[in-house]
């Protein structure tokens, strides 16, 4: 019994958290899309500064990563396909599995690990040091000055970072493919080209958006729910990478699934 | 009617109200059962020990926690019953100094008290600049507005925060503990700065603090508060002669008699809130 009813209240604990994730990214999208025609302009600076923190700066650790992830695929890959006599196929392999997959994915790591604790981590020391309240005092929305920059910015930027990700796996991949597989580098990238269909880049860009969403939402409402006291903005750092990791696992399966089962 | 007359009819008006407010933080209730009137230009003291409640009154007061029960009336408006935009309304008449100044970290002490200009009015550029330099002035920050927050030393953190609960020139203004944490020069300086906003302005003021020193200067009329409850309230004369044994305890400085054994301690837990202190006295004899 006593397991029972745990089991039943963590459960609302879980579906009441993914309320608030809605309720936080619907007001995030009221502020971003509807209240500037009410004359309540949005934060258009704050959001490019944002992209630029979000977006640019990631791009040096995020080539390196997904570079060698590239790498590491045409390595998985080319070891099963080399008993087939297939090993120029490790092109295609790498380019699919990149931009389906896991340069959305990694993408999406990587933003958590710079972006989305920054987030907890920001918000969680203004509502310790009473900066939040402040912004309510003087009747301006917290979620308008602070959280809706941020989701436009990472709207905007993980399709960007993704696209990104995608071109530099293939190019880890080719390292592989000139290396060990007889490929020069522009057939390489002809291969992987020939081998993409639009809807493999555009499912990977979907679900981008997705996780950009996801990650904003966990980590701005753990920076709005941080206690008192310096240490509860550690907490929500930490929550915020450990939920926003599983949140984005979970809603890419959930698409992979929506896709594969609509034939896409 | 003579300027004489006409202020002094304003001065009985309230301009804040309290009746019956409760506040709960869950199953818990902080506050119970509150009743006050402030009237315009007046300076009211809240006094209260830590976990009194005197902090949640001043956060219900600025519309930051919802009360469970009762009525706030602030110019006329009830806020336990106001909408979103209503309340934000109610909140550009209102300015707040937070304890700890609560400035924004990643501006500038000028963008800092620009902000609510530039939020709410849809005033030029150059007009924002003109007000900001006036109202460091009144703070005495002259010159400061290009500092960033992490520049400025305690006190002038708080007068930085004064600058920015004056920018829309409130006819309220709320202090969190003013003097917290600051040396008692400048914590003289915070009040010598209020005292300065009610001769100039007429301000209405209420202002939280456990500073004695500093709420005998300031106050027309001291609240002390105790476990939620109103202990006593009336004028700094009324309350210095006061013989209410509570009163005379926060005064006095007299420590809460010490807790002796686990059963005492247990009792103090458990003790009925209203008779709490009566519990504490029996226990001391």
């Amino acid at each position: 019994m006593e397991f029972v009813s745990q089991l039943g209240s963590s459960t609302l604990d879980s579906l009441s958290y993914l309320g608030s994730l809605a309720s936080l990214g619907a007001r995030a999208a009221y502020y971003t899309l509807v209240a500037p025609f009410k004359g309540k302009p949005l934060r258009l600076q704050r959001a490019v500064s944002q992209a630029m923190e979000v977006g640019v700066r990631c791009l040096p650790i995020l080539s390196l990563i997904t570079f060698f992830i590239g790498l590491i695929l045409a390595l998985q890959a080319a070891y099963e396909l080399r008993k087939f006599g297939a090993i120029s196929a490790v092109a295609t392999a790498v380019a699919v599995t990149m931009s389906r997959e896991l340069g959305p994915l990694v993408t999406a790591i990587v933003v958590i690990g710079r972006s989305g604790s920054a987030f907890a981590a920001e918000i969680g020391t203004m509502k310790v040091s009473e900066e939040i309240d402040a912004l309510e005092t003087m009747a301006i929305s917290p979620i308008r000055f602070l959280v809706a920059p941020k989701f436009l910015a990472m709207m905007v930027m993980l399709p960007c970072l993704t696209i990104w990700a995608n071109v530099m796996g293939i190019l880890g991949g080719s390292l592989f493919g000139v290396a060990q597989a007889d490929f020069t580098l522009a057939r390489y990238i002809q291969a992987s080209i020939d081998s993409l269909l639009l809807r493999d880049i555009t499912t990977g860009l979907v679900k981008s958006v997705m996780f950009g969403i996801t990650i904003t939402a966990v980590g701005c409402l753990e920076g709005l729910s941080t206690g008192a006291g310096a240490e509860q903005v550690g907490r929500s750092t930490t929550q915020a990478v450990v939920k926003s990791i599983f949140l984005v696992v979970v809603v890419d399966l959930l698409f992979t699934a929506l896709f594969f089962f609509a034939g896409n | 009617m003579t300027a004489e007359q006409i202020l002094s009819a304003s001065h009985t008006e309230p301009v804040i109200s309290l009746r019956n407010l409760r506040v709960s933080y869950g199953e818990r209730e902080i506050l119970h059962g509150i009743n006050f009137d402030v009237v315009r230009g007046e300076t009211l003291v809240i006094l209260g020990g830590s976990g009194s409640g005197k902090s949640t009154l001043l956060r219900t007061l600025v519309g930051l926690e919802k009360p469970s029960a009762g009525e706030i009336w602030i110019k006329g408006r009830d806020l336990a019953k106001t909408s979103a935009e209503e309340m934000d309304e109610i909140r550009t008449k209102i300015g707040m100094s937070f304890q700890g100044g609560a400035l924004f970290g990643s501006m500038t002490v000028g963008e800092n008290v620009a902000l609510p200009l530039r939020e709410h009015t849809g005033l030029e550029d150059s007009t924002i600049e003109i007000i900001l330099r006036l109202k460091l002035q009144q703070v005495g920050l002259e010159g400061f507005e290009y500092y960033t927050p992490a520049q400025l030393s305690g006190g002038m953190k708080k007068r930085a925060a004064v600058a920015r609960a004056l920018a829309m020139d409130p006819e309220i203004l709320f202090f969190d503990e003013p003097s917290a944490g600051l040396d008692p020069i400048i914590a003289a300086g915070i009040d010598e700065l209020i005292l300065e906003l009610k001769r100039a302005f007429h301000m209405t003021i209420i202002v939280v603090t456990h500073e004695l020193a500093s709420a005998f200067l300031i106050a027309d009329r001291m609240l002390l508060i105790d476990k939620g409850n109103i202990v006593a309230l009336g004028t700094a004369e009324e309350m210095r002669s006061s013989t209410q044994p509570r009163v005379r305890q926060f005064l006095d400085r007299i420590a809460e008699p010490e807790v002796s054994g686990e059963l005492d301690y247990l009792q103090m837990l458990t003790a009925e809130r209203p008779n709490a202190h009566n519990a504490a006295g029996k226990r001391g004899k």
